[in-house]
């Protein structure tokens, strides 16, 4: 029997994946292990991690905005025609708090926070491998991975969760006016709704397993940026294979979070 | 007796089974300016970066101040590397900050000294390498001549005994290359600071060398004074001697 030869070629290139993809959970393991190591470690660089923060949320602050917003709207557009199915729109606010909270604020953040940051790392790391600048501040008696790495991961864990109270904060205003266009009802009675429905058992996973996916974000930024190699196009590739990476462990972790969560509540 | 600061024992590099540096040893002794001559891609840069410890050696042993480079503890490291700088052959400035804060960052993290102190000791160094006026620029306003002089600045503010040169003066026009050659010899005098600086500039190495060694497929080919090695009959010497004095 001959087998074809593009089989031999396309078993080479899933090996190489294979390959890739070990090296980058090993790398992804050492990395995490050498930021728990270090982030308690004096100094703790506060001034950086502060500039980091301001930066990020500068950076995303537009674009989440409008995602908030959108949600929440399209959300409630969408909803509203099944429950007036079943003669049950008064529970619309209360359905989309529910969606937003524990899952699409979390997430849909998280993903689009993937992508304008973890690609914007990688590429700010990787210009610095390749140009020497790591490799100057090593020789300079200054640790880089405490100073570049610890504290970009530090800013993207604690400002994630802040954006994405925002969000969820912005999706009810949309969801409000995409009722309130439609059918009036009373902003007192849609608050009301809306925390009625809302539980602590709501709040506390969604909005505590976007730390998790903040930590993501960094260190998958990180980790694709400090270990560039190949010059400006090694940079460019940094920059988009973390972005990839990044959401999948993002939506990966989410799955995890999610079944372990239902299992506890 | 003089005293070795840098000592290379048989150190080999390998990348991936092509021999860049082949059981070489090098003793560079306090306040010597030692030239090391090779082609592009011989592994003059591989040795630079042996020296101070960002590439691990295959074999062998490089000892600085009598310390064991690749045997010490990261702590223990970064303190002799504070004594040490080195001019990367792109500078490798920090793109985001600004010229000050690129020759601050050394100061401020690895030496107690005042905030009135540093200030100082900015404007004189950039002074020296004549940039004055660049202190609020970014580098990506920086010509390539000025990154390099920048870059000198950033190595020498810490006032370290050892500077390793990675082509200090290559791409550069011929009257600031020689600038910064008598800048390094002058280090070298008022300071006994003492410098390994890789090169292919004959003109750079005429002003500051003390000793030069050529390296050619991974060996050290001659080593000894310029002026000695431009009487030896030797092809490759004579061709490389004659060619660069074209250009001058
Ligand atoms: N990190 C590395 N991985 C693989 N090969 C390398 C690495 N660094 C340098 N080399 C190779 O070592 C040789 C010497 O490089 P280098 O020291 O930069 O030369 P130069 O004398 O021009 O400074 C080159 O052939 C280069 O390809
Ligand atoms: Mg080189």
């Amino acid at each position: 029997m001959k087998i074809p030869e593009v089989i031999f070629k396309q078993r080479l290139k899933f090996r190489e994946q294979f390959y890739n993809f070990m090296a980058t959970v090993t790398g992804l393991t050492i990395f995490t292990i050498e930021f728990f190591k270090q982030a308690f470690i004096l100094p703790l660089e506060a001034s950086e991690i502060k500039k980091h923060m301001d930066e990020l949320g500068v950076k995303t602050f537009p674009i989440v905005t409008i995602t908030g917003f959108i949600i929440g709207f399209v959300l409630a557009l969408q909803t509203q025609p099944i429950l007036a199915r079943f003669g049950a729109t008064d529970f619309l606010p209360a359905m989309v708090a529910i969606s937003v909270v524990r899952e699409l604020g979390p997430v849909i953040t998280a993903l689009i926070f993937a992508g304008r940051v973890s690609s914007g790392i990688g590429a700010e790391l990787g210009s610095m491998r390749v140009t020497e600048q790591i490799d100057a501040m090593d020789v300079s008696g200054v640790n880089p991975f405490k100073y570049l790495v610890v504290t970009r991961i530090i800013a993207t864990t604690m400002i994630l969760p802040l954006l994405t109270v925002y969000v969820i904060f912005l999706a009810m205003v949309g969801c409000f006016i995409a009722i309130a266009i439609a059918e009036p009802m009373s902003v007192q009675y849609f608050i009301d709704s809306v925390i009625e429905s809302i539980a602590f058992e709501d709040f506390i996973p969604g909005v505590s397993k976007t730390f998790i996916f903040g930590y993501i974000v960094g260190l998958v930024g990180c980790y694709k940026g400090y270990t560039t190699v190949g010059g400006t196009e090694g940079v460019g590739k940094s920059s988009t294979t973390s972005v990839v990476i990044a959401s999948m462990l993002i939506l990966i972790v989410d799955a995890i979070l999610v079944k372990i969560s239902v299992l506890i509540w | 007796m003089v005293e070795n600061l840098v000592e290379i024992f048989n150190l080999t590099k390998r990348f991936d089974d092509k021999v860049i540096l082949d059981d070489i040893s090098i003793n560079v002794e306090k306040g010597e300016n030692l030239i090391v001559f090779g082609r592009s891609g011989s592994g003059k840069s591989v040795l630079l970066k042996c020296i101070i410890g960002l590439i691990t050696p295959d074999k062998g042993e490089i000892s600085i101040m009598g310390k064991n480079v690749h045997n010490l503890k990261i702590k223990k490291l970064n303190n002799l590397r504070k004594n040490i700088s080195f001019l990367f052959q792109s500078a490798a400035l920090y793109d985001s900050m600004t010229v000050r804060e690129n020759l601050e960052f050394p100061l401020i993290r690895n030496f107690n000294i005042s905030h009135n102190v540093i200030n100082e000791k900015i404007i004189k160094t950039l002074e020296l390498v004549g940039l004055e006026d660049a202190i609020y620029k970014m580098p990506s306003e920086l010509s390539g001549g000025m990154r390099k002089r920048i870059g000198l600045a950033r190595s020498i503010i810490t006032d370290p005994k050892l500077i390793l040169y990675d082509e200090p003066t290559t791409g550069l026009d011929p009257i600031t290359s020689k600038e910064i050659s008598e800048l390094i010899l002058n280090l070298q005098k008022q300071l006994n600071m003492t410098s390994i600086v890789v090169t292919h500039d004959l003109i750079c190495a005429e002003i500051i060398a003390d000793r030069v060694i050529f390296l050619r497929d991974g060996k050290i080919a001659y080593q000894g004074a310029l002026e000695e090695l431009k009487t030896i009959q030797d092809p490759f010497l004579q061709n490389f001697f004659s060619n660069k004095l074209l250009n001058e």
